[in-house]
């Protein structure tokens, strides 16, 4: 065990946020560490590399001021997070401490942040449908209980306002169970807080809430650890308390470029684009926290916000976020100049978990069949669209005049909602029947006969 | 040989020690929690560990001991309806022992070493027997494990072999002196030998169309399904794993979702297979190391499938081994790569990527083994590129040795064309060698009927250009013709609902009556055309709406039939 008193003064190199110190008994991987600066303030670090010659320190808040006169202490242990069931409606720092005046959190239990896997085995398989009130996610990208839906967006185009949204409409339809939220910030701006902040207020959901704040103008190694704290607390109250916890994390980017930053400092051999190679074991440590565990009550579902550098899907966050999280929303920047709000793509949108939470018992029997019909409809419309620039509207067919329109209905009527406007599943469905009726019936052949005789509106 | 050392360094799943003079991918445990890890460079004094669990915490100077070993897994009675970690770990022991949650240093035993099972012997005193041979049979669910010489003993006379109840380390006989348990041990990373390899010529059937018809795999062949996020790889290679028709399914959930293996945990179960009337999962070996779990034990995951897979086809089995996803597996090796500061080759991946890759897919093959049967593993690798990009180095690797390549496709997905196999890019190199036996066992023209339909395709990609210029109003009859058969090849036969009861799996024979009906629709649409029929009464007839449905139908063959009848009648009326 090392000597947790004993202070070295043995700083050999700073670079980044890391720095090199020398001589040390020996340290564990992942030990906390405590530095002081000759001005006697304190910074928190993390080992990244211990061996006998030389330890490498991540240190949380920067290294500003930092010199080799400063004093190193490992305090031999792991980061902890305490946890406890008073933590609704507190908003910390990004490193864990209140910033709402209040007091220091009394741990009930004092939580490992890195967080175990959950056993494969232990899983229970999300089935219960959330509905969100949005008609383009709960009709078309269903999002379940457990699940982690990411939204992929673009700088300019209303996120945050959708996370809000989903926020403030989800629920279990039948049920009234303990409900959480847990908003964990990264390295977003000082006004986006306001908004969030704001909201919440507003709506009272600050009383369900666990707020972490890491700002644009903190330390972006910090980010690094936020949604790790965040998270553990959703894992506490999950699987601890019974509670059906949503996390929104916002903005995964920002996360991404802080594990970008540590790994250059770190002159480590760079993945695509700089981004470290580990980058995708990194991010399903954060995304492979949700689920639901046999047995337990509780539930984590996701939906974490990140903003695709130049819109591009195949950058490597959102790219490699796509390929662990189980569906995606992708937000469209012509929708949006359209004047379409939410500004769902729901071509590329998908949701992995959407058979287990959908049909009969669940929403209704029609459910997949008509989703089905909207999606395939809407594309070929879309494709005509394309057409049309070139050769005009009047060289196509009757059948593809009204694909054409049904493309310019689906997204006035279906994509468009209002930003308080929460729509059961019902409605969704019933909306979607109605834009059917500007098609033909040989044009519907993704549903059941059945379906159509029993839920198509007769025409006058 | 010192097998004691200490802990030097720890960075991440990398882990140096000194004192231990290991060999290369000797199994060793490391620091106070007996961690488990292997060797992957030796550096004068200074071994190179990757660990298999996480390393937080550990510190210089804890202990670190060598077993001598390499990393090998447990073969004997009870690998089939086995849940397993990347090494060989059973979950549902780890979840026993440790709750909801995998902690480390839990060490698992991968069978059960407390059950008996009913040891047949099937040879007797006396006999001469070699290596692979088979001295007994244990049934286990619906399979005959067949209990086999270990391959350790060359050959020699049985000088007693018993029959009664047995775990799998008690002595069910004796060869030349030597004691033989039901159980025996296999390093991972090295294939197990065969008499010898075959050419494969009998197709791997799926019950998927656009698979089995257009782009067949052989049994013992190797097929790649590379696509972007979204694409359906997870829900083909889930279909692939229910319907086709090896005898021993492996599947590999290699650095992917949790959720996503929990739903073939709850599906495998409960999944009837048509041919022994028992549960899928009773003939079924699942590996789950999801994405969050530890990265070496991941890059140990394919190995231990294969080596599993190695062990049922030499018993004379064909075992299909799904690996989701390869890209995962390469991303581990580019992982532990960097943490070794090895020169890296292109995108960080390390320079010895192809070389594994190879070594991988070369374990696929149709074999005699050394028991004297056939037996095939077939492998299909899921290949997730980086941005759907298949120019990038896993994908172009492995597509260097697959002689199959199902390509996945993002414009399929969005106007939900399922399952996304894009039929002009897509490719099997086994269509020849599988021509003879479609003849005998399909139909004498189902090899020409499947060139008929690619031409279709083929020809329609090619009209699509025109149309996009001048809309389709400009072409002439024969060709809108030729857009509407094709237009029903895509639909109606390469469209396929993996969660329909009826659809999800199509025979071979109603594959062909699917394909020849379509064939007929044209062949009468063109009669119609020439007699002068209208192109919009043609394409329209009330017989297509039915034929789109039919597959959805209970009694589909029946209803297929009926719909033959009424494209008679309908063109009848159409006057041609």
């Amino acid at each position: 065990m090392a000597d947790i008193t004993k202070e070295y003064k043995t700083i050999s190199q700073i670079a980044g946020p890391l720095i090199f110190v020398k001589k040390t008994e020996p340290v564990s991987y992942k030990e906390i560490v405590n530095i002081r600066l000759s001005d006697g303030s304190m910074r928190r670090g993390e080992v990244l590399d211990s061996s006998d010659d030389i330890v490498v320190v991540q240190v949380f808040e920067g290294t500003t001021g930092i010199d080799r006169d400063a004093s190193v202490r490992f305090l031999g242990e792991t980061m902890k997070m305490p946890v406890s069931k008073d933590m609704l409606g507190r908003v910390l720092s990004g490193a864990g401490d209140p910033l709402d005046g209040g007091a220091k959190i009394v741990p009930e239990q004092e939580l490992d942040i890195v967080g175990a896997a959950i056993n494969p085995w232990a899983r229970d398989s999300p089935s219960d449908f959330i509905q969100t009130g949005i008609s383009t996610i709960d009709g078309m990208n269903t999002l379940v209980r457990g699940q982690k839906l990411p939204i992929f967006s673009a700088s300019g185009l209303p996120h945050n306002e959708m996370a809000l949204q989903i926020a403030r409409q989800a629920k279990v339809r039948g049920e009234n169970e303990e409900f959480a939220v847990v908003f964990i910030a990264m390295g977003i701006t000082n006004e986006e807080k306001q908004m969030f902040m704001k909201e919440f207020e507003r709506t009272g959901a600050l009383k369900n809430a666990v707020v972490f704040l890491n700002l644009a103008d903190d330390p972006a190694v910090e980010r690094i650890v936020t949604p790790r704290l965040g998270l553990t607390t959703a894992e506490y109250m999950a699987f601890e308390l019974g509670m059906q916890v949503l996390v929104i994390m916002t903005d995964i980017t920002n996360y991404c470029e802080a594990l970008r930053q540590v790994g250059a400092a770190r002159e480590e051999v760079p993945g695509r684009r700089g981004y470290p190679g580990y980058m995708y074991t990194d991010l399903a440590q954060l995304y492979e926290r949700a689920g639901r565990i046999k047995g337990k009550k509780g539930s984590i579902t996701q939906i974490p916000i990140l903003s695709m550098p130049g819109g591009d899907i195949t950058h490597p966050i959102p790219d490699l976020s796509g390929y662990i999280t189980e569906g995606q929303i992708v937000l469209s920047m012509d929708l949006h100049r359209n004047g379409i709000y939410p500004p769902v793509n729901v071509s590329s949108s998908l949701s992995r978990l959407m058979g287990g939470g959908t049909g009969k018992g669940k929403t209704r029997e029609d459910h997949k069949g008509v989703s089905d019909q909207l999606y395939a409809s809407y594309a070929e419309g879309k494709d005509l669209r394309g057409l049309v620039a070139i050769v005009g509207k009047d060289s196509l067919s009757a059948k593809d005049r009204k694909l054409l329109d049904f493309a310019d209905i689906f997204e006035d009527r279906i994509v468009r909602q209002g930003l308080d406007e929460d729509r059961s599943i019902e409605e969704t469905l019933d909306l979607a029947w109605e834009i059917f009726t500007e098609l033909d019936l040989d044009q519907l052949t993704r549903i059941d006969r059945k379906y159509i005789e029993a839920y198509l509106p007769k025409k006058e | 040989m010192s097998t004691e050392g200490v802990i030097y360094r720890v960075a991440g799943p990398v882990v140096t020690a000194v004192g231990i003079s290991p060999k290369m991918y000797d199994v060793v445990h490391v620091g106070d929690e007996q961690l488990m890890g292997e060797v992957i460079k030796i550096v004068g004094d200074y071994s190179i560990i990757q660990v298999y669990e996480d390393t937080s915490g550990i510190k210089p100077g804890e202990p670190v001991t060598n077993t001598g070993r390499p990393l090998a897994v447990e073969l004997g009675p009870g690998l089939l309806t086995s849940v397993y970690d990347g090494i060989q770990r059973p979950l549902p022991v780890l979840r026993d022992k440790m709750g909801d949650f995998i902690y480390r240093g839990v060490a698992a035993p991968g069978l059960d070493h407390e059950k008996k099972w009913d040891f047949t012997p099937v040879a007797k005193v006396g006999d001469e027997v070699a290596a692979g041979q088979v001295i007994g049979t244990v049934q286990e669910g619906p399979m005959v494990h067949k209990i086999m010489v270990p391959l350790d003993i060359k050959s020699g006379k049985i000088d007693s072999i018993k029959s009664g109840s047995f775990t799998v380390d008690e002595t069910v006989a004796v060869i030349d002196g030597k004691e033989v348990c039901m159980m025996q041990y296999w390093p991972v990373r090295n294939p197990r030998p065969v008499a010898e390899k075959y050419q494969p010529d009998v197709p791997l059937v799926t019950g998927l169309r656009v698979l089995d018809t257009m782009f067949p795999l052989a049994k013992g062949g190797a097929a790649a399904i590379p696509g972007a996020f979204g694409t359906g790889k997870t829900v083909t290679q889930q279909s692939l794993a229910k319907y086709s028709d090896a005898e021993i399914v492996v599947y590999i959930g290699c650095g992917e979702r949790g959720n996503e293996m929990t739903e073939v945990l709850t599906e495998f179960p409960e999944l009837v297979d048509p041919r022994t009337g028992e549960s899928l999962m009773k003939r079924t070996v699942l590996i789950a190391n999801t994405s969050n779990m530890p990265v070496a034990a991941r890059e140990a995951s394919v190995y231990t499938g294969m080596t599993i897979a190695e062990y049922f086809r030499d018993m004379g089995y064909n075992v299909s081994l799904m690996a989701d996803s390869t890209s995962r597996w390469a991303e581990a090796m580019r992982e532990i790569s960097s943490r070794l500061e090895e020169m890296p080759g292109e995108e960080g991946y390390p320079a010895y990527l192809a070389g594994r890759l190879s070594e991988f897919y070369e374990r696929a093959c149709r074999a005699r083994t050394l028991c004297g049967e056939d037996g095939s593993i077939s492998v299909i690798g899921a290949v997730s590129p980086p941005g759907g990009d298949l120019s990038e180095p896993v994908t172009q690797n492995t597509l260097r040795i697959v002689r199959v390549f199902w390509a996945l496709d993002t414009k399929l997905r969005e106007r939900r064309h399922f399952p996304t196999i894009n039929w002009l890019t897509s490719y099997t190199m086994y269509d020849k060698q599988l021509v003879d036996w479609y003849k005998t066992n399909v139909a004498d023209d189902f090899p020409t009927l499947r060139a008929w339909a690619m031409q279709i395709l083929q020809k329609e990609s090619e009209l699509q250009e025109v149309v996009q210029m001048v809309g389709s109003d400009s072409l002439p009859d024969e060709q809108k013709i030729t857009l509407e058969v094709a237009k029903m090849i895509r639909e109606i036969y390469l469209q396929q609902n993996a969660y329909h009861p009826v659809d999800c799996y199509c025979p071979l024979p109603r594959q062909y009556m699917m394909l020849s009906l379509i064939k007929k629709y044209s062949d009468l649409a063109e009669k119609a055309l020439a007699a002068g029929a209208q192109v919009d009464k043609i394409a329209y007839l009330p017989v297509r709406t039915r034929f789109n449905q039919a597959k959805y139908e209970e009694n589909t063959d029946a209803e297929l039939q009926a719909v033959s009848e009424d494209m008679d009648k309908q063109f009848a009326e159409l006057g041609a």
